[in-house]
């Protein structure tokens, strides 16, 4: 597969967006592993990071699961196939940054991706829409453990999985779910949460990760700590963090919906106004405008088909993908106009909105 | 002999001197007014020497530092990047790596996943070894009923593991 074919077929992210789910809209794995015997990336030679990549490579992309997938090199990437593969979750900005003998491995259905001299060799990555922190786990049980037929990892019995970072030692997992909380942010009550998960071990980011805010209401949470806890262990301590999330969020919509209809509504028309009529968006206010109409469709404002359409335009009102839609390059400022055209072009056909559910 | 010291971090005339205890050693660090503004060194509430030391690594080790003889990473370099040089680095710097796994994680030992196929593959790999070591051995000492045990055990391991039998 070519990465433009990949680039414009189907993803897991922005197709298959079925999700039933109102909070969780992505639930994702990672390992970190590192080749026995050879120096970190961040440490070794260019020519060793070039014979770890092709080793490495080689192995991944014969996994059945990698069949027909995309196994390219990093730097035969331009930025904007790479600012893609970011804005889809499918590699981290660093890996964009990599300088020398960076590889990537992407399944066909983009589910599957590994990540080669990353800050560790290798950081395999499952990814599915919605909350299937079971299903995910398995699916990269397996990956591991089929590659482990072909490649020796760094692994030490008392110490676990030797990863770059201290802080990815033992499991080297990082397993975690994409939220949408616009509840508690409208009720202010995002920082008492954040504040509570990190108490329990557990980091809170934005949508894109360290350092990225948290545009859309979308927050990513995940474990922090990988040793002295078995990979079920961690799972299912974060899975009932999550759950208390969920129902925390669904608490705080209910609050808003009984103290202040007229607000909320309010904002979820507005929303809709814009979206239909705006002629400049950044993709920061996009994704607040999207965000509202999300919760909307969870509220039945709006019908629920249209939640799988919310769920794709989050990541294609993201730069690159308006960039790559529009061929061609432009600034930011261009890239608002287009932003603003697709947008209106979509909620054309939405039907308005009906207030009866929150007013009643 | 004060007067004629220089910044630390930009090698302008030091004007501020500081000396701070950290784990019972002793810090020096000479800075002119431009850096010790910069790094918050007169505000004593936002700066802490040891962050100071940490990231502009001004404290070389004195001789004899950590040094992993795999892959020729420092500790001073681990200090600098927070991350190791290779799979090895974990047992040369155990000393200094323990304290902060008790703080990082839940527990300083593994609980979890296992990868027994690349385990059984390395004692597999130590066992044929060590067999080829004592053939060697019997061989050289004329011990030939052992060299004759050990090259039978030997081809039995190979085969078990799926390997041809040695020519």
């Amino acid at each position: 597969m070519k990465i433009n074919e990949l680039i414009d077929s189907h993803s897991e992210l922005t197709d298959t967006a079925a999700s039933k789910s109102a909070v969780v809209l992505m639930t994702r794995i990672r390992l970190a592993r590192n080749l026995a015997g050879q120096p970190f990336p961040g440490w070794a030679k260019d020519a060793q990071k070039r014979e770890i990549r092709d080793q490495c490579m080689q192995a991944v992309a014969a996994l059945p699961q990698m069949k027909r997938g995309l196994a390219i090199p990093v730097e035969n990437l331009d930025e904007l196939q790479k600012q893609i593969l970011v804005e889809r979750h499918l590699i981290s900005r660093e890996l964009c940054h990599a300088k020398a003998g960076a590889g990537i491995v992407i399944s066909k259905d983009q589910s599957c991706v590994v990540m080669v001299n990353e800050e560790d060799h290798l950081r395999i990555q499952v990814l599915r829409s919605g909350f299937q922190f079971k299903k995910v786990w398995n699916t990269i049980n397996t990956l591991d453990t089929d590659l482990e037929e072909h490649i020796d990892f760094a692994f030490n019995p008392q110490l676990g999985y030797l990863s770059a970072c201290p802080t990815n030692l033992g499991t080297g997992i990082r397993a975690s779910a994409m939220m949408h909380l616009p509840g508690l942010v409208i009720s202010s009550q995002m920082e008492k949460v954040v504040r509570a998960v990190n108490q329990l071990g557990m980091a809170v980011r934005g949508l894109f990760g360290e350092g990225s805010d948290a545009s859309g209401s979308i927050f990513q949470i995940s474990n922090q700590t990988t040793l002295g806890e078995s990979e079920e262990g961690i799972i299912k301590h974060l899975h009932g963090v999550l759950n208390t999330i969920v129902e925390q969020e669904l608490n705080a919509r209910q609050k808003l919906l009984e103290t202040d209809p007229n607000k909320l509504s309010d904002k979820i028309g507005r929303a809709f106004g814009i979206l239909q009529n705006g002629y400049l968006l950044n993709s920061g206010e996009a994704m607040n405008l999207l965000s509202l109409i999300r919760l909307g469709i969870d509220l039945n404002v709006f019908p629920d088909a249209q939640r799988a359409v919310v769920d794709r335009l989050f990541i294609e009102c993201q730069p690159g993908h308006v960039q790559h839609a529009a061929k061609g390059a432009f600034d930011p400022a261009q890239r608002d106009v287009l932003r603003a055209a697709r947008l209106r072009s979509e909620f054309a056909k939405l039907t308005a909105p009906d207030f009866t559910p929150t007013t009643k | 002999m004060a007067n004629s010291l220089k910044c630390d971090l930009c090698s302008k005339p030091a004007t501020v001197h500081l000396t701070q205890i950290v784990n019972s050693k002793i810090h020096k660090v000479d800075l002119c007014e431009a850096c010790a503004q910069a790094k918050g060194v007169t505000d004593p509430s936002g700066f802490s020497l040891a962050d100071l030391l940490l990231k502009a690594s001004l404290n070389p080790e004195p001789a004899g530092e950590a040094k992993c003889t795999s892959c020729g990473f420092t500790s001073q370099d681990f200090k600098k990047t927070g991350r190791f040089g290779c799979p090895s680095c974990y047992e040369h710097f155990s000393k200094m790596l323990e304290p902060m796994l008790e703080t990082m994680h839940k527990g300083s030992s593994h609980t979890g996943k296992i990868p027994q196929r690349a385990v059984a593959r390395k004692s597999l790999y130590e066992r044929l070894t060590q067999l080829e070591t004592e053939l060697d051995l019997a061989i050289k000492s004329e011990r030939y009923e052992d060299a004759a045990r050990y090259r039978d055990e030997l081809t039995q391991v190979r085969q078990s593991a799926g390997h041809k039998p040695a020519p």
